[in-house]
């Protein structure tokens, strides 16, 4: 009788111990979907629908900590912080979705182009990828936004010609470890032309793994981006993004006020760790062989 | 124990290296002179400043054969690789100090602030990563690992705003940045000493969230290993196979970490010495990147290059040694 209890007891606490795990991880992808919804969200619907000027200036209000007026306080000229940080998410995501799309749309086709065609094609790519990823990407970019000067646009390009390299290598494993499908030499011995191979039956097996390093650049970018508008090189001051409101920020924080500082960073860490968390989930599920950890 | 140390082997490894960082380097270098004929950018507008505006088109163009911006990319990229050969990289405008003057005024502060961050970075992250693989799911493993990725996530410069919101302002206890106190002409050890401990905390710590999950995870799958249980099948007391063991197996995806870590390392470098007013050489990139200052930006960059190359190559010796199946034939 003894014996039997502890054994239910065993068993009990084994299942309870495997659906804490589970509802742990639920609520992470849960909490992360909620929380991407409601960044995207914000960032979408905010500013046409609230028709409040993230620009109006009200100097008698300046520095202004947190209050229930202004959630987030106020800077250094009177500006909401909420509606900034808000507006400088907004700046930033854009800046982020856009260059990641064009980085994984330049890494994907080289990726598959290099494998694809093999060969020597394959190798001088290859090394040409090795060799500048050997150059730090914020140094880079900030190569590339100087002599470009700043601007929206630089800032996209710099970052979409500094992360396509990890794209690209990803797609040319994936392609190479595709080939010797038996599906493959189906469509090959079918006839299939390699423009048709690569279109039809390659490519298409890839995309999810190039959407999820597309997904996972997001954070990425938009981390570059603030990086380059904080130390100047990114967008003009008087356009909220996170780092140029991190930049502004610098005055007033030695200053003592601590506030204009540590919401806009806020709002770059809350966004990354939920698009990180839901990357994790996707991948678990497109690979659940690997064990799921945040990857950032 | 001891194994002999594989010199010849390693000695090679490094001249293959070597070999194969000069193409790398020379690739690195044209593309950084194609980026800058690509761009907007003039040298000769940008060396006259403001006297550019009134000077006579005669002297614009004397002064462009002067700099010999004249000519075509390839022959200006190489006069710049075979300057550069001898040892000199052009003078830098913003800075008004021949270049290589101004990587040997500040490398050593550079290093010096690197250098004691990765230490933060890996005795922290080893510690508490080996902590937390004790009891993978356990409260604290949960609050480190939570942690950590905030860490991850976190901008090196918001971390370093913050601290010297707290640690110069609120406290008062520590400067809030430069390499000695204002008004001293001189640099003393203690000075520097207490102007390094913030921008080392916060370099370290933003490097800090990488090495603790690899520990971690290092650790945590060595103590499933049947070399650790045995050690404790055997009564071994719970720190020696932690230390003796776990840690033993789990340094090793570590080892290839120390290396490979460098361009996070000057990423990371670029921001904290900006908001630290460290006078190394990452703040000088930043300088140089605003006032658009090419040759300074140039050299930099080979130069960040060159330390990569470097790092893979001391991580992949470090691996061959610490696992002699890897070898040294890369």
């Amino acid at each position: 009788m003894a014996d039997l209890t502890t054994k239910t007891d065993i068993s009990r606490q084994w299942r309870s111990h495997g659906r804490t795990r589970r509802s742990t991880r639920t609520v992470r992808v849960t909490a992360s979907a909620l929380i991407t919804a409601a960044t995207v969200l914000a960032v979408l619907v905010v500013p046409p629908i609230v028709q409040l000027d993230e620009q109006a200036i009200d100097l008698a209000l300046k520095l202004r900590p947190p209050s229930p007026a202004h959630p987030f306080g106020t800077d250094d000229v009177g500006r909401d912080l909420l509606l900034r940080c808000v507006y400088g998410l907004r700046v930033s995501l854009l800046v982020g979705l856009v260059a990641a799309l064009v980085a994984t749309v330049i890494g994907t086709a080289v990726g598959a182009a290099a494998a694809a065609f093999g060969g020597w094609t394959d190798r001088i790519v290859m090394r040409l990828v090795d060799t500048f990823s050997s150059v730090p990407h914020l140094l880079l970019g900030i190569f590339i936004v100087a002599m470009f000067r700043p601007g929206v646009w630089p800032v996209i390009v710099s970052v979409a010609l500094t992360h396509w390299l990890s794209t690209a290598r990803i797609v040319r494993s994936e392609v190479l470890s595709l080939r010797s499908r038996p599906f493959v030499d189906a469509a090959i011995s079918g006839g299939a032309s390699r423009w048709r191979v690569t279109a039809r039956h390659l490519l298409p097996a890839v995309l999810p793994q190039a959407g999820l390093a597309a997904v996972l650049m997001v954070p990425h970018a938009m981390w570059h981006e603030s990086a380059l508008s904080f130390l100047g090189l990114g967008l003009p001051t008087h356009q909220a993004s996170l780092g140029t409101l991190v930049q502004t920020a610098r005055g007033s924080l030695l200053a003592g006020d601590w506030w204009p500082t540590l919401f806009p960073g806020l709002f770059l860490i809350v966004p990354t760790l939920a698009i990180a968390g839901l990357a994790g989930a996707w991948r678990e599920r497109i690979n659940p062989r690997r064990r799921s950890e945040l990857m950032l | 124990m001891s194994r002999r140390v594989p010199l010849g082997a390693m000695a090679r490894m490094a001249g293959r290296r070597a070999l194969f960082a000069v193409p790398v380097l020379l690739l690195v270098t044209f593309g950084v002179f194609a980026v800058a004929a690509a761009s907007p950018f003039d040298p000769v507008k940008a060396y006259a400043g403001t006297a550019g505006l009134t000077a006579t088109q005669e002297n614009l163009d004397q002064l462009r054969a002067n700099l010999g911006v004249d000519q075509p990319l390839v022959p200006r990229w190489w006069h710049w690789v075979t300057s550069a050969a001898t040892g000199d990289l052009g003078d830098s405008s913003v800075m008004r100090q021949p270049v290589a003057d101004v990587i040997a005024e500040r490398l050593g502060w550079s290093t010096l602030l690197a250098a004691t961050a990765f230490t933060v970075a890996v005795l922290l992250g080893t510690a508490l990563g080996v902590l937390a693989a004790r009891r993978p799911g356990g409260w604290l493993d949960r609050i480190t690992s939570s942690a950590a990725y905030t860490l991850e996530a976190a901008p090196a410069f918001w971390l370093g705003l913050l601290a010297i919101w707290f640690f110069a302002l609120k406290l008062g206890a520590l400067p809030a940045g430069g390499l000695t106190d204002t008004g001293s002409d001189t640099v003393s050890p203690d000075q520097v000493a207490r102007h390094l401990v913030l921008p080392a905390l916060v370099l370290g710590v933003s490097q800090l969230p990488w090495f603790f999950l690899y520990v971690r995870q290092g650790v945590a799958d060595a103590l499933e290993e049947d070399a650790v249980r045995g050690a404790r099948a055997r009564g071994l007391a719970e720190p020696t196979v932690l230390l003796g063991h776990a840690l033993r197996s789990g340094m090793l995806p570590m080892l290839t970490l120390i290396g490979s870590r460098v361009p996070e390392l000057i990423t990371g470098a670029l921001l904290v010495e900006t908001v630290f007013s460290w006078p190394g050489i990452a703040a000088a990139t930043v300088q140089a990147a605003v006032s658009v200052d090419f040759p300074l930006l140039a050299a930099l960059t080979v130069l960040a290059t060159a330390a990569v190359l470097l790092g893979n190559l001391l991580s992949d010796l470090l691996y061959g040694l610490a696992d002699p199946r890897v070898g040294f034939d890369g």
